[in-house]
């Protein structure tokens, strides 16, 4: 099994509290790997260490590294827009770009260097039909994509995450706040496309986690408990808090 | 131990809250009204087409043209608008995009000072600092003879005025917007120049007009400090560098005389009635504009 | 594409520096200026005498007056504003609470005259003293004053009265208390920095105009000492006295400019230091 990041030694501080602790994860390639663990326990920031957006919050600390294809992301001279665009990011609640529908992908594809209009109508589309969007937005690509509804709005932003041609998709909880219908879509388009990239998602929801998951990295309080392939991980766990989790402890 | 049970008292404070709540109430309609009774005298004999585009200001022959007010007012505040928005936009994106949070406790109390600082005392800055250098230094550097009392003078004290208030308005704009929405962009690759260029101005956009819509609505009432460096010569102004009058200016430096010529004040209280309403609609549009675009 | 863009950021980021060195510098002059020509005008005599004979020729004599007649009427405004502002600000948190409509009809028309420029206020102030027989008096100036800064203070009492939890309402009914106890004794309670900070804001906008008082005010060499008579306004000290052409004189609207700019430096310095010392106390849902 090929790994796709390797995380050796992570740890994250918010001023003088510890947010993770000594993270040493291994993320297989072409997999849905779920994060999973009670609100709170750092599953969002490790993630967002995958993409570097704690650069963002200049109260975070962050140290050790992130391997990927052998190259450590927080290395000083690492392409930081590179890197991002080789992750597509989908986040708890959708968040599409002031633009119009058309250019919420557009946008995208100008990032990622797609020069000429016609090549990017054309890819356009084809993002859009891959998110299953196209036949409900074909009349309406000009309009201002904050008019579509929040279960569009994840399509679209899962299609302008896939218009940066990545190899990995980062997903933060990313059905939490969508009807069963969208949610239902969002995941069975995991388990589609999960061939081709390598899927991380974020989620506190144990039966999405059953139902999507091949690996599953389990965390609380900041630390990982345990990690494991999903069988193995539900069927025959190792470790006690797991257990309880599991049994549902702590919901 | 009380001189009234707890009915009566409930009583009392109603109605002394609905007493209060009516003055409030009524108090734009007083104002508008009060003011209209008062140029009502001067409507009666000038269309208000002649009021607003003639040129011709003596008041002892009856003649009241407010053009070169109205002119100098639109100019001044333009000026100071165009003077203070690239100021104002640039700051907000640096405190609240590129700067350390700890830098943004710095400046708000910065600009509660400089928006507390009164009127006044922004004029006694003006004449003791702008007016000096644009007669020594600003003039002569364009090749013009200027006293320094000008428009420009007034557009420069004017525009140091309304930095707070606009200031004020556009970081609280910035900060509204999600930071999950710049994660959205970055997460594209996008560097964090195009992601302020691109998504961070666009989302801003209309409560940047409006920030500047109530500057401007604020800054074409301003009185005093504009007063004390514009100059004050009843004239159509060419050049920045010409000295000017405003609406308000008007108003503030006549009233000692009004009593003595008939129409006098009646005018003075048309050119407080135009201000009035140049402020509202200003303001209306501005909240109409922000309510639409809440829709979307 | 890359290099541009990124010339382009720094560009733009230098520019964003001197900007915002430009308005702390701008400060920075402001104050310097009014302190350095003040401090030069300034005396013993200057704050504790009103002027004497030959004050306006350069002659002997302070701008006790104005200090004294600027207190008292930002002092009279305040109170007012805040007796007729506190009910308003109330009202519309605890009996309107409900009707969500009315409330932000409310607020949009405070919004609306809290825009009005204060010569405005001034003019029209001017009109209803002529309207009920009034003259130029310290009165007058109170009422128009008083006008001018009621949506300050209701806005701001308001921003924060409406941030009180509706669980403390809930709680406080649950006692058996009516409306308006819950308004007078809970909220008002509940919400005192936030008060404090809302008049000091306004008596601070009460102090540093000129433009209303102009007309209603008027001005006087005597200390203030009936509500019917003129009163002296450290502003229009100020502007009247910059007016004259003895340097005597100028120099002394330094020393009131001064007078006037620390008095509202105290002012924000209090409302900045209360404002975090109160909020400490504060109850937490």
């Amino acid at each position: 099994m090929e790994t796709a990041i390797r995380i050796k030694d992570l740890n994250v501080f918010a001023g003088k509290t510890q947010i993770l602790h000594d993270i040493n994860v291994e993320i297989p390639k072409n997999k849905i790997t779920v994060i999973l663990g009670p609100s709170g326990c750092g599953k969002t920031t490790l993630l967002k260490c995958m993409n570097r957006l704690t650069d963002l919050y200049p109260e975070l600390k962050v140290s050790g590294e992130i391997l990927i294809n052998d190259k450590n992301i927080f290395d000083p001279g690492a392409d930081i827009s590179k890197l991002r665009q080789s992750m597509g990011l989908l986040s708890q609640r959708p968040y599409p770009l002031p633009m119009t529908i058309y250019n919420n992908i557009a946008y995208a594809l100008k990032l990622r260097g797609v020069r000429g209009r016609r090549k990017q109508s054309i890819l356009v589309m084809d993002y859009l039909k891959q998110a299953n969007l196209y036949e409900e937005v074909r009349k309406r690509l000009r309009e201002p994509a904050s008019r579509l509804s929040i279960g569009q709005q994840q399509r679209l932003c899962l299609a302008r995450g896939l218009a940066v041609n990545p190899d990995i998709i980062l997903a933060d909880e990313p059905t939490s706040a969508l009807d069963p219908i969208s949610s239902r879509f969002i995941d069975e388009k995991f388990q589609e496309i999960k061939p081709h990239f390598t899927i991380v998602v974020v989620t506190h929801v144990l039966r999405q986690a059953r139902r999507i998951a091949d690996n599953v990295i389990f965390m609380y309080m900041g630390e990982v408990v345990e990690q494991g392939s999903a069988s193995e991980f539900f069927e025959n766990p190792k470790e006690e808090k797991t257990k309880s989790y599991l049994e549902g402890m702590f919901n | 131990m009380y001189l009234l049970n707890r009915q009566q008292r409930h009583v009392v404070n109603y109605s002394w809250m609905l007493f209060s709540l009516l003055i409030i109430a009524f108090l734009p309609f007083m104002l508008f009204g009060g003011l209209y009774f008062k140029s009502f005298l001067l409507l009666k004999t000038h269309t208000l087409k002649d009021l607003i585009f003639l040129h011709s200001w003596h008041p002892s022959r009856g003649e009241f043209g407010f053009y070169p007010f109205i002119v100098g007012s639109i100019w001044v505040t333009l000026l100071a608008i165009l003077i203070s928005t690239p100021i104002c936009l640039l700051t907000a994106i640096n405190v609240t995009q590129y700067a350390k949070k700890r830098f943004l406790r710095i400046m708000h109390p910065v600009i509660d000072i400089l928006a507390g600082i009164p009127s006044v005392v922004y004029g006694v800055w003006g004449i003791l600092v702008i007016v000096p250098f644009i007669s020594r230094y600003l003039g002569p550097w364009f090749g013009v003879q200027s006293m320094g009392y000008s428009i420009l003078a007034g557009a420069f004290v004017l525009s140091v005025m309304i930095i707070p208030f606009i200031l004020n308005i556009m970081i609280e704009i910035f900060r509204t917007i999600p930071t999950e929405l710049k994660e959205a962009t970055l997460s594209l690759g996008a560097t964090k120049w195009q992601m302020v260029k691109h998504v961070l101005l666009r989302k801003a956009l209309p409560g940047i007009i409006a920030s500047v819509g109530f500057g401007l609505a604020r800054a074409f009432g301003e009185t005093m400090a504009v007063l004390m460096v514009v100059g004050n010569v009843i004239k159509v102004p060419h050049s920045v560098f010409d000295p000017g009058y405003t609406l308000p200016a008007l108003i503030a430096n006549n009233y000692g005389e009004v009593l003595s010529i008939p129409q006098y004040d009646s005018a003075l209280m048309f050119a407080a009635l135009l201000l009035l309403a140049v402020s509202l609609f200003f303001n209306l549009l501005m909240h109409f504009f922000i309510a639409r675009y809440n829709k979307y | 594409m890359k290099r541009t863009l990124k010339a382009e950021e720094t560009f733009f980021r230098i520019l964003m520096n001197l900007t915002t060195g430009f308005i702390f510098i701008i400060l920075g002059i402001i104050i310097y200026s009014v302190f350095e020509k003040g401090m030069k005008a300034m005396s013993w005599e200057m704050l504790t005498s009103v002027p004497s004979g030959g004050y306006y020729y350069g002659k002997g004599g302070g701008i006790l007056n104005a200090i004294v007649g600027s207190l008292v009427l930002a002092f009279g405004a305040t109170i007012l504003a805040f007796l007729i502002g506190l009910p308003v600000a109330l009202y519309m948190n605890v009996f309107l609470v409900r009707r969500k409509k009315l409330v932000n009809l409310i607020r949009f028309i405070l919004d609306l005259i809290w825009g009005v420029p204060s010569i405005v206020y001034g003019a029209f102030g001017f009109t209803l003293m002529v309207f009920i027989g009034l003259q130029t008096s310290l009165l007058a100036g109170i009422i128009t004053v008083t006008l001018f800064i009621l949506p300050i203070m209701i806005r701001s009492m308001d921003e924060i009265l409406r941030t009180v939890p509706m669980g403390l309402s809930e709680a406080t009914y649950s006692l058996g208390s009516n409306k308006s106890e819950l308004a007078f004794k809970i909220f008002t309670r509940q919400s005192v920095s936030g008060i404090i900070t809302a008049v000091l804001l306004s008596f601070g906008r009460a102090i540093g105009d000129a433009a209303s008082v102009l007309f209603t005010a008027g001005y006087t060499d005597n200390l203030p000492n009936s509500l019917m008579e003129p009163v002296a306004t450290l502003p229009l000290s100020i502007f009247f006295q910059l007016a004259s052409p003895v340097p005597e004189v100028q120099a002394r609207a330094y020393a009131s400019a001064l007078v006037l700019t620390i008095i509202i430096l105290i002012v924000s310095l209090f409302s900045r230091g209360l404002g975090k010392r109160y909020h400490k106390t504060k109850i937490n849902f």
